[in-house]
């Protein structure tokens, strides 16, 4: 028997706004033209567009399988094999911080998830302080601190002008900004700009934070997928941990792995003992029990059986270089094909400069949408192009629309 | 900056904050958490005469975890898929058509009206806990009735989505049964439009489920009342072996035009535990209502975890779309749920056997995983010393409020058998 709608419970609830980014793909999927490009979500594709498992994925499944393990609960904090990887892969095997015990670590689900146990952590133990974000940034931030209940700000990040860092506007934001608030850092491949502050500009970064007793929050998405050494990737925390400073950090193997709907990642806190840092590992822990329970074991096995194989972690780190280095060949390909069709001679270089999945072109809104409406290039209205969607053999056809999309559209 | 570059190199940085200073010294370790942290325990402790039957976990006559052939199957056919791309927001569409399915029975007119939204969940404490943060969204003023008692972690839940919860009478000591009268009593004085958490099957703790005139009589009880039924279904076909037996309290509420919400768990039917697998599935008004809702559940999963995990609903996919593997599946699903009846009955034909005066009725009339009150009964038989109930049964209690005590997994046989073999020996 059909319910009155005027009597239903539910008949004030509104329609929620579609995703910025993942209703891109859906947009994407619905449209039937043979030019469309998916340039939406941060997915990496190959040089054909399709998919990529990555092979030592494959490997440590096939593994995996043989072995036939039970599918039992996993811990509240997760895979113990995992998290001791996932440490180690962040900070170095040999770091101070893990030899001393001075690290939580909690498996998470995914980046969101970690970012979420983390600010959870943050609006219990540390209420009414503040987290600030670049402008822009991902998203997805602003959504997980709101509904934590974290209030946050922006800083300067992005500068129009330059298509490139507004450094002197960031460093300002964080100096005015009350002491002892949260800073949230990309740790590399910044999400959506593509631009890094260079290391010397990190140690000022830190300098700042350090005077102003603010409290550094990294959110590691694309470690690996920067320049393509896991390593140099982790330049930035490894510098702020090498300082002695407590730090969080979430990490996301969405993208390097290739395992984003394993949903697999960690929310680490870096403290000042091991004491503390047990304490904390607690804390979390109770966070993530009235949210999941215990988080999905697959994604974690398959970390562990990759990282803790000296020949598959080989072979990772080598096909982590051929992502990587697709994503610079293509880079220099758009920027090929932008300035052969551009005859005005705007300088197009940013796109050389800006590192990682993402492009921020300066397209404005108006001028994304042209971009989809007109030419069927999927984006996100900010102006960010995913290259790892983008293939050498459309880099004409984008640098058509952009080209179109910049000088026709205002 | 050479110098501050080689120095973070090798580690010897003399930091420029003071060391003794923490943002965190306040923070006090957490208190274990009263089912899991039992197995923490259970697996620090060497002995090799231990036994847990702490966590809800499905063991078989060995004592050992058990993988379904249905799942292993399932797995073979997934393995080796090209696409690991993240799931929409709301999971796998199929995987919520096929749990619903399930749930509410396939032929059900809310289905066919599709007036059901529903999102993949990350198992049963994913799915109540969006359930919960959903109610706190768009009807804040509603408050939450939980019984007492319930699975610990449910008060978490509710309490960290800051929705208000009391408890009503469920179980009675006296009879080892439902306290009928008192749920009444208490539902009746709850404020009208309140959210009352019922368990679809197989309580947990208490295994005491309400017979299916009870369930009719409290569908009236709800409608007098406008409350809204939450049902937590963590154990479809493992009550009774059938699954369209364990779901009937939904399906009379359904029946009776109840809006209900259903937090359904893939973990034991299924044993995906570690998959973490479930959905959160509300009957609406009509369709565009249920795609609204549907939104705004989306909407809050996309700051928590933005998609879920994609293995296990590949997994649920595969056994419920195939039907050799989902014939497969209620087989063997009913094979679990036989063992633990098997197992009930034995246990509670040992205890008897052993000339205890006490009655032993409650472990054959209740229902699923757990035997509740069965230790501190057993710790009544004079000779019992807590040296020896600490020996066999790794269970702390725990002085909070909502602490389950005194639970027993039955799906532990032979730890059982042993303990009611050396209460034996203590009583000669």
């Amino acid at each position: 028997m059909a319910v009155a709608t005027d009597a239903s419970r539910f008949h004030a609830v509104p329609m929620a706004p579609p995703d910025p980014i993942l209703g891109v793909s859906e947009a994407f999927r619905a449209d039937t033209s043979d030019l469309k490009l998916n340039l939406g979500v941060g997915a990496y594709r190959t040089e054909d567009l399709q998919p990529y498992v990555l092979n030592v994925v494959k490997k440590a499944e096939k593994l995996m399988l043989e072995k036939g393990e039970n599918k039992e609960y996993l811990p509240i904090e997760g895979l113990a094999a995992f998290n001791k990887a996932t440490a180690e892969l962040l900070l170095g095997a040999d770091n101070p911080v893990i030899k001393e015990g001075r690290i939580a670590t909690v498996q998470g689900l995914s980046g969101t998830g970690s970012l979420r146990l983390a600010a959870a952590f943050i609006q219990r133990y540390l209420p009414g302080v503040k987290v600030l974000i670049s402008s822009p940034t991902w998203g997805n931030h602003k959504n997980i601190l709101n509904d934590a209940g974290v209030p946050w700000s922006e800083y300067r990040y992005f500068d129009p002008k330059t298509v490139g860092l507004d450094f002197d506007g960031m460093l300002a934001d964080m100096k005015d900004a009350p002491n002892g608030s949260i800073i949230l850092l990309h740790g590399c491949a910044h999400n959506p700009t593509g631009i890094d502050p260079t290391t010397e500009q990190w140690d000022i970064i830190a300098d700042v934070i350090q005077e102003k007793e603010h409290i550094a929050f990294f959110d590691v998405a694309y470690q690996g997928f920067a320049s393509g050494s896991l390593d140099e990737d982790a330049n930035s925390v490894r510098r702020f941990a090498a300082r002695g400073m407590e730090l969080f950090v979430a990490q996301s193997y969405s993208k390097n792995l290739g395992l984003y709907a394993e949903r697999i990642g960690a929310t680490n806190v870096i403290t000042t003992s091991p004491e503390l840092a047990l304490r904390i590992k607690s804390q979390l822990k109770r966070l993530a029990r009235p949210m999941y329970s215990n988080p999905p074991v697959h994604g974690a096995r398959i970390v562990a059986n990759v990282v803790g194989d000296p020949a598959l972690f080989d072979e990772w780190r080598a096909e982590m270089q051929l992502m990587a280095g697709r994503i610079k060949q293509v880079r220099q390909k758009l920027y090929d094909e932008l300035v052969a069709k551009d005859k005005s001679g705007k300088d197009w270089s940013f796109i050389l400069k800006q590192i990682g999945m993402f492009s921020f072109t300066g397209l404005s809104q108006s001028q994304s949408e042209n971009m989809t409406n007109k030419w069927h290039v999927y984006m996100t209205k900010d102006g960010r192009i995913s290259l790892a969607g983008l293939s050498s053999a459309k880099c004409g056809y984008l640098a058509d629309a952009i080209i179109d999309s910049y000088y026709n559209v205002q | 900056l050479s110098a501050v570059k080689s120095a973070a190199v090798t580690g010897n940085v003399v930091p420029s904050c003071r060391r003794e200073f923490s943002w965190w010294s306040s923070v006090q370790p957490a208190p274990r958490d009263p089912i899991l942290g039992v197995t923490t325990a259970y697996l620090a402790d060497t002995r090799p005469s231990k036994i847990n039957v702490g966590v809800g976990a499905y063991r078989n006559n060995e004592g050992k975890p058990v993988v379904l052939e249905c799942v292993r199957e399932a797995e073979k056919r997934i393995g080796g898929r090209e696409l690991m791309e993240y799931l929409p927001m709301g999971g796998s569409a199929r995987f919520c058509e096929l749990a619903v399915g399930l749930a509410y029975g396939e032929d059900t007119q809310v289905l066919k009206d599709k007036r059901v939204a529903s999102i993949q969940a990350l198992s049963g404490t994913g799915a109540v806990r969006l359930f919960a943060e959903f109610m706190k969204r768009f009807q804040p003023e509603a408050e939450a009735y939980l019984p007492l008692p319930t699975w610990s972690n449910h008060h978490n839940v509710f309490r960290d989505a800051n929705v208000n919860q009391h408890t009503y009478r469920y179980y009675l000591a006296s009879t080892r049964g439902l306290d009928f009268e008192g749920l009444k009593e208490d539902l009746k004085s709850a404020p009208n439009r309140s959210v009352i958490l019922l368990h679809a099957c197989a309580h947990n703790p208490t295994g005491v489920d309400p017979t299916p005139e009870q369930w009719k009589e409290l569908s009236k009880l709800f409608k007098e009342k406008d409350h809204f039924p939450l049902f937590d279904m963590a154990y479809q076909g493992f009550a009774s072996g059938d699954t369209q037996r364990d779901n009937q309290a939904i399906r009379i509420f359904l029946e009776d035009g109840h809006q209900l919400a259903c937090a359904q768990s893939f973990a034991k039917s299924m044993g995906l535990y570690g998959q973490r697998i479930g959905c959160i599935s509300i009957v609406c008004a009509e369709a565009t209502e249920a795609a609204t809702v549907k939104s705004q559940l989306e909407y809050i999963a996309r700051p928590m975890y933005s998609s879920p995990p994609v293995h296990g609903s590949l997994l649920v996919t595969s056994i419920l779309t195939d039907s050799d593997l989902k014939q497969l599946w209620f087989k063997e699903v009913k094979e679990m749920a036989d063992r633990i009846i098997g197992m009930r009955v034995a246990l509670r034909k040992n205890l008897e056997e052993l000339g205890s005066k006490h009655s032993w009725e409650h472990i054959t009339q209740q229902i699923g995983m757990f035997c509740y009150k069965t230790v501190a009964a057993l710790s009544k038989l004079g000779a019992l010393s807590a040296r020896l109930v600490w020996k066999f049964i790794a269970l702390k209690k725990h002085d909070s409020q909502y602490s389950t005590l005194y639970r027993n997994s039955c799906s532990c046989y032979m730890a059982l058998l042993q303990f009611s073999r050396s209460c034996n020996n203590e009583i000669q």
